[in-house]
């Protein structure tokens, strides 16, 4: 199975100049729907172990870009039931692997997009969810047991989706283990209490905040400084000082500053740029880095930054959630956000 | 597929599991790529069969030296594989495994997938079950210098890990002091340092030292985020927690100031103790110039030093503006 089995017979788009200076819409479109086929086949059956979260990039990328009836909703759907471990809850990446709880985020993103929730057994996927919980409050992966920031979020983001988060988990606990790993030195966060602060994690903990309506506990000017230093003169975003800019990075970064109402603190055009001159004006698709290797998650994080950016002809897209705006409203959730200072 | 340096690795021509006389007994197991696949893929050959046996005998729940072997082979071909990566932990409980071979085999393993979640997630588990932590600071020091800059994430969650389950900490400063003589701007192990002082407690006298080594480091090169950071995050251990609360350090950064130093670094400390002098003093003349120094510098920060952050520096001027306005009413 690859991911073209999701797409419907279409002709593609319009014709587009390789400047990098225009976002190549329609060269995305094909580059997504394409995700699998021919010469990724090595990477794609290497990258096996999540698929689930593959199927979320390409599906939340084309709907951003309005193309999400490209993919077949039926197939997709069957695919991701199929993937629900009937003992634990949880869902596996794909087929004969072990359920997990960011194979369970992204399946549950992909059910909430196509307005499916009520297809799975979703009193499972909770039980799945709040059986990982742990006594200090952290959350592990799956049932053995490595303990990261990443899982906080997974688990609230899946719960609050499901509609279910203030009455199944201790919040409480879960939002004072996130903040043990608040640093001392930058207000920035690490996956674990010590570890060094990183742009990924602090998106996960920032999003932990939104969703928790925690926001408050953030020294928010203190932290959007850090995140704003992270703008270099190419106008990427690094996810650690002295590391080299990334558009993914560039996703983390921006989110953490919309929800913290610090996104006009960078600067947006320079930022742009970055993340255009990283579409490979060929094949379609974004990559980490100018000039480098386009793959599927790097392509959803471009166009993600560019929602946030305000890029025209682009849904706008959720900062916490990482989903279509339209989406989040229609399931009536409002992850909190500090207003702009 | 790199078939080639596989053969290469083992020294010897692949022989198929369906061709071994050992596997006769296991029916290899396809992966099932749905109802409908359009386009099948193309997994080589030995891909494909490694991982067909391997389901069987996940199937089959076979815990045996034979199974153990195969995940080797499953997970050389590819190590992000986590189901396999558990089934080996099973089989290495139920066989009663050797563990210290583990430890060898995974040395080789993290040495070629560093940046792997699952290795070193084993590598966690295996020390747990010897209760051994010996070769740890040794392993993750070798990863972090094959990183090339010493900042390989997953190692130093590991040491991390390590150093706090088992008590590592003595020599640790040592460790970091060199890594941050090597490279002045690693953040990591700045990072690392603040961890190691947390555990031993912030005395006035660690307070002193440490000031003086973010210092002395800052002297040497002047823009340098890591350091700066660290030396706020000492200065809020001392007793009252204010940037004013080493003379020095407040002597130091205005001389820095004063010779023309304009780093962002620089200029955001300084903004940040004007501010905190500036809405402490009871007396309005050094309030005043206390905040006139925050103004003046954010305006430069904003029309010349530091011109793509230039609303984050005409945030903090008029964030200080309204602060005051409202101490002034006495609302605050």
């Amino acid at each position: 199975m690859d991911f073209t089995t999701f797409v419907k017979p279409s002709n593609g788009g319009a014709t587009e100049s390789n400047d990098t200076s225009k976002l190549q819409f329609w060269k995305h479109v094909k580059y997504i729907e394409n995700h699998g086929k021919q010469e990724d086949d090595y990477e794609y059956c290497m990258t096996e172990f999540l698929r689930m979260s593959g199927i979320f990039w390409g599906v939340t990328a084309l709907d951003i870009m309005g193309q999400l009836d490209r993919l077949d909703r039926k197939s997709i759907i069957e695919f991701v039931k199929r993937c629900q471990c009937p003992s634990s809850g949880g869902f596996a990446p794909c087929e004969g692997h072990d359920p997990h709880m960011l194979y369970t985020l992204s399946a549950i993103q992909v059910l909430a997009t196509y307005d499916a929730l009520d297809e799975i057994d979703c009193d499972a996927v909770v039980r799945f969810v709040v059986g990982l919980q742990q006594p200090d409050g952290s959350f592990f992966g799956d049932k053995w047991g490595e303990v990261d920031n990443r899982f906080s979020f997974c688990a609230v983001a899946t719960l609050t989706l499901l509609k279910r988060m203030e009455q199944t988990i201790d919040v409480e606990k879960a939002v004072k283990f996130v903040m043990s790993c608040c640093n001392q030195t930058d207000g920035g966060f690490g996956s674990k209490p010590g570890a060094e602060s990183h742009a990924g994690l602090i998106y996960c903990c920032v999003g932990f905040l939104s969703l928790t309506q925690r926001l408050h506990l953030l020294d928010v000017d203190k932290l959007g400084w850090w995140l704003c230093e992270r703008q270099l003169p190419s106008g990427g975003l690094n996810g650690r000082p002295e590391k080299l800019p990334d558009v993914c990075y560039s996703w983390w970064v921006l989110s953490s500053l919309t929800i913290m109402g610090r996104l006009h603190w960078i600067s947006s055009e320079k930022l742009q740029q970055f993340i255009l001159s990283c579409q490979d004006t060929e094949t379609g698709g974004f990559s980490d880095r100018t000039g480098n290797m386009p793959d599927i998650f790097h392509t959803l994080f471009g166009i993600g930054g560019l929602s946030l950016l305000g890029h025209s002809g682009l849904k706008v897209i959720n900062p916490t959630l990482c989903m279509p705006q339209y989406i989040i409203d229609r399931l009536g959730i409002q992850p909190q956000m500090v207003n702009q200072a | 597929m790199a078939d080639s340096s596989d053969e290469e690795y083992l020294h010897t021509e692949w022989v198929p599991y369906s061709e071994r006389a050992e596997w006769s007994d296991i029916t290899p197991l396809p992966q099932d790529d749905g109802p409908n696949p359009v386009v099948s893929i193309a997994y080589s050959p030995k891909f494909r069969e490694t991982f067909d046996y391997m389901r069987a005998i996940i199937a089959k729940g076979e815990k045996s030296q034979r199974a153990l072997e195969l995940t080797t082979e499953a997970l050389r071909q590819n190590p992000a594989n986590y189901t396999v990566w558990q089934y080996r932990r099973d089989i290495l409980r139920e066989l009663k495994a050797n563990l210290q071979d583990e430890l060898d085999y995974l040395e080789e393993v993290i040495g070629q997938n560093a940046k792997n979640y699952q290795v070193w997630h084993h590598r966690r588990v295996i020390v747990e079950m010897m209760n051994c932590p010996k070769w740890e600071l040794e392993l993750t020091q070798n990863a972090l210098d094959n990183d090339g800059n010493a900042k390989n994430y997953h190692a130093w969650q590991h040491r991390q890990w390590a150093i706090r389950t088992f008590n590592l900490y003595d020599d640790e400063l040592d460790f970091v002091d060199r890594l941050i003589c090597e490279d002045p701007r690693n953040n990591s192990a700045w990072n690392q340092r603040f961890f190691v002082l947390k555990h031993f407690g912030f005395t006035p006298e660690i307070i002193k030292r440490e000031v003086e080594y973010a210092m002395n480091r800052i002297r040497v090169i002047k823009n340098n985020e890591s350091p700066w950071n660290f030396l706020v995050g000492v200065l809020r251990q001392s007793e009252s927690g204010k940037l004013n609360s080493q003379p020095e350090v407040v002597e130091f950064s205005q001389g820095l100031y004063n010779a023309g130093n304009r780093s962002p670094y620089l200029l955001a400390f300084l903004i940040d103790l004007y501010q905190e002098q500036a809405l402490e003093t009871k007396q309005q003349d050094n309030s005043d110039s206390s905040a006139q120094k925050v103004y003046t510098m954010c305006e430069d920060m904003a029309s010349k030093h530091d011109v793509i952050r230039c609303k984050y520096w005409q945030y903090v001027a008029s964030h200080l503006k309204m602060q005051l306005a409202k101490q002034a009413e006495g609302f605050d």
